[in-house]
């Protein structure tokens, strides 16, 4: 693996090094450099330090591992890989992600899993750890979001409108049902224990990669929410 | 409630001394206005059905059939139209959102018919593009401020990425799903045998499609459908959508029920789910918002294509130009609000944006005024309607202009205006095989290339006749136009002369 400092790089000199090493390499003294492996389907990479906005867009396959904090639209339209944030997250991650997993050990920002989809084979995992700010799985279209809520900074497990405009997918929350309140066009009920199969091969990724006890997560009472097929997110229209 | 019955808009009229039943019209009409009665033995019309897209008219082998406006008029008042009375009890019965197709109708302001074309007499000649060869090749793209030479002395030619058109005229975004695979398939063929682009929209980029890419531009809009590595590399260039002329403001709804087949494959969505593209970019809030997502298509793509930011013609364009040309974006596309669309809430298509003329106008004056106008190329749509268009257009400070209305009615549209029934009887805005087979794509992509090339050759001889042989000197060229009926003040914001002047 090879290593490359990332001190006193921009961001297009620290891309164009990834770029050209056309190997696995650890990125040392990262200090918010931007879109760091944007567009990667191979190789993998280890980040030391914080990563800038846009880490990992558009993503078709690398793995992604950042010892640290990360900005803003981690995973941005990703398509395939696997990216584990070794901190907290900023805003907006996961944007219209397609396909891949998504693992963040800490709190989310804003709009996490916004605008998810899925498509046949591709179906787009996040699990973040800690808490996750306003506007979660905003618009989402697909995939699984999970928020296990285990840190403890005294905030709800999610912020404010949850679920926006959801029209597909799945959101487990690890919190009781009535904990949360969600917009009126969705469906939130008490994780069964044949829904929560569903989750645990991706709890165990989390658990492996960060260190906790799966049991003990898979323990507790999860909410799950789907949207409302009889009151579906849609304008009401008539030709003129 | 009582009745509210609405008269039909459209009356079929049939000869019958010249019908002779054959029953063309019947299989037609998606729309199933015409019914032959066989124990009558006549052919019936329900024209409460009827969109008036001509398709009848035109395959009927006997030419007994025509179209007409019913003269069935609600009583006359100048300040409630038939279409304002109609409207409310539309929404009365529905208690829903108008939804309508394609460019606003109404009888707002065509700048380009009050603004006229000089010519060349006496004291410079007119030139014969016929004999003389005339260059109507337009780069767009970053251009550098000055020339820069190395410690050689040699110029440096590095440039940033440029698209290179033989004529300035693309085809704008039409997604696979608001229109067919013939009409894409026939955009496409077009666009590379006249080696300029067409534009995915953002319905993604249909597999067979990307053999055309190097004059495929690829769309990025809110919904990111069907966006990935490929899919970005596959292209000239990437256009961020933010908006849209025809519903500056607003997101895109593909319904479900039209997510099927190569649609959903194409979106890369499940088939039967809705396709919602956001009204904002959830990501941007801002130029600096903005400048990242540029730079990450730019990294993702190597630094290879030019970025462009396609926007609607708003209030304040001019500012949210200088801020676009300021986010590293290769190329701002300004769409007007004559703009088309395969649908749009009627309230929004009609009351909100600015014509594109007024846009084009105070962008370039703006760019050039504050030193940036090489940062970007411009192109403009919004209901570029003729080659005469055009050459206003460049003549204002246009790169380019981006046309799909006109596209479409080289492909067939008869601009009945209901794309968003997806019955269109021509097989352009429909995904029912039995529909859109009937747009021929060798046909199709033949009559684009025609009419293209006769824009083409009226250009050049627009030009010529100023006395202009190479359409970079038109650039910008405000000299070259004249107003007519226009107030002091659309005369300042256009900076051009009167006629007479």
């Amino acid at each position: 693996m090879k290593k490359i400092s990332a001190e006193n790089l921009d961001y297009r000199e620290l891309n164009n090094a990834l770029h050209e090493c056309h190997c696995d390499a650890t990125v040392t003294d990262c200090l918010g450099q931007r879109f760091i492996a944007a567009g990667k389907a191979h190789y993998n990479y280890v980040i030391e330090g914080i990563s800038g906005n846009a880490l990992g867009a558009y993503l078709n396959g690398s793995v992604i591992r950042v010892n640290g904090n990360a900005q803003d639209a981690v995973g941005d339209t990703m398509n395939a890989g696997q990216i584990f944030i070794n901190g907290n997250v900023g805003d907006a991650v996961g944007y219209a992600m397609r396909g891949g997993e998504i693992y963040v050990k800490g709190n989310a920002g804003y709009r996490a899993g916004i605008h998810m989809k899925a498509y046949k084979e591709k179906k787009p995992i996040m699990v973040i750890g800690g808490k996750a700010g306003s506007f979660l799985g905003e618009y989402q279209a697909g995939g699984l979001i999970v928020v296990l809520g285990l840190s403890d900074n005294n905030k709800p497990i999610v912020g404010n409108f949850p679920c926006t405009g959801m029209h597909g997918g799945k959101m487990f929350l690890r919190t009781k049902p009535e904990s949360v309140d969600f917009s009126g066009r969705v469906n939130v009920n008490k994780a069964e224990k044949e829904d929560l199969e569903e989750i645990k091969p991706y709890i165990s990724n989390f658990c492996k990669e960060f260190g906790y006890d799966e049991k003990e997560i898979l323990n507790s009472e999860f909410t799950l929410v789907t949207p409302d097929t009889k009151n579906p997110y849609k304008q009401m229209y008539v030709a003129n | 409630m009582g009745i509210e019955y609405i008269y039909p808009e459209f009356e079929v009229v049939r000869n019958a001394d010249r019908c002779i039943k054959c029953g063309v019209c019947q299989r037609q009409c998606a729309n199933e206005v015409h019914k032959l009665d066989e124990d009558l033995n006549v052919m019936l019309s329900d024209e409460a059905k009827c969109v008036n897209c001509q398709r009848c008219v035109a395959l009927c082998p006997t030419r007994a059939l025509k179209i007409v406006k019913s003269d069935c008029r609600l009583r006359e008042n100048a300040n409630w139209s038939d279409s304002t009375i109609k409207e409310v009890y539309k929404q009365a019965s529905s208690g829903a959102v108008l939804l309508s197709s394609m460019g606003n109708p109404n009888p707002l302001p065509v700048y380009w018919d009050r603004i006229l074309i000089n010519a060349s007499q006496v004291t410079n000649p007119p030139i014969d593009p016929l004999r003389e060869p005339m260059e109507t090749a337009v780069f767009l793209g970053k251009k550098p401020e000055k020339i820069q030479r190395d410690e050689n002395g040699k110029i440096k030619c590095e440039l940033a990425p440029q698209i290179k058109l033989p004529v300035p005229i693309m085809f704008s975004a039409m997604s696979y799903g608001s229109i067919s695979y013939n009409a894409h398939e026939s955009l496409a063929r077009a666009a590379r045998e006249l080696g300029i682009c067409y534009n995915t929209g953002e319905g993604g980029l249909h597999k067979d499609f990307y053999e055309y890419g190097p004059n495929t531009i690829v769309q990025v809009a809110s919904g990111r459908f069907g966006v990935h590595e490929n899919y970005l590399n596959a292209g000239a260039a990437i256009e961020i959508k933010m908006g849209q002329g025809a519903k500056p403001g607003i997101g895109g709804h593909l319904p479900g029920a039209k997510i099927v087949g190569d649609v959903s494959k194409t979106r890369m969505i499940p088939e039967g789910s809705d396709a919602i593209s956001p009204a904002p970019h959830h990501d941007i809030y801002s130029i600096e918002d903005l400048r990242q997502l540029v730079f990450s298509l730019k990294e993702a793509t190597n630094y290879k294509k030019p970025i462009i930011v396609k926007v609607a013609a708003v209030h304040n364009i001019a500012a949210i130009a200088s801020g676009i040309a300021r986010s590293g974006a290769d190329i701002i596309a300004i769409d007007g609000f004559r703009g088309g669309t395969g649908a749009a809430p009627t309230r929004i298509r009609d009351n909100v944006g600015i014509p594109i003329e007024l846009a084009l106008a105070s962008v370039d004056q703006r760019l050039r005024d504050e030193g940036i106008r090489n940062n970007v190329s411009l192109v403009v749509g919004g209901s570029i309607r003729c080659a005469s268009d055009v050459v206003k257009a460049i003549a204002l400070g246009a790169d380019a202009c981006y046309i799909a209305t006109s596209a479409l009615l080289a492909l067939g549209c008869h601009l009945c205006r209901t794309c968003q029934t997806g019955k269109c009887n021509w097989g352009i805005a429909t995904q029912r095989p039995e529909l859109v087979k009937r747009l021929n794509p060798d046909i199709g992509y033949q009559r684009l290339v025609n009419l293209v090339t006769a824009w083409q050759h009226e250009i050049k001889e627009l030009m010529g006749a100023m006395g202009i042989n190479s359409i970079e000197a038109l650039k910008g060229n405000r000299l070259m136009l004249r107003g007519v009926n226009m107030t002091e003040k659309e005369l300042e914001i256009f900076n051009i002369s009167h006629a007479g002047e």
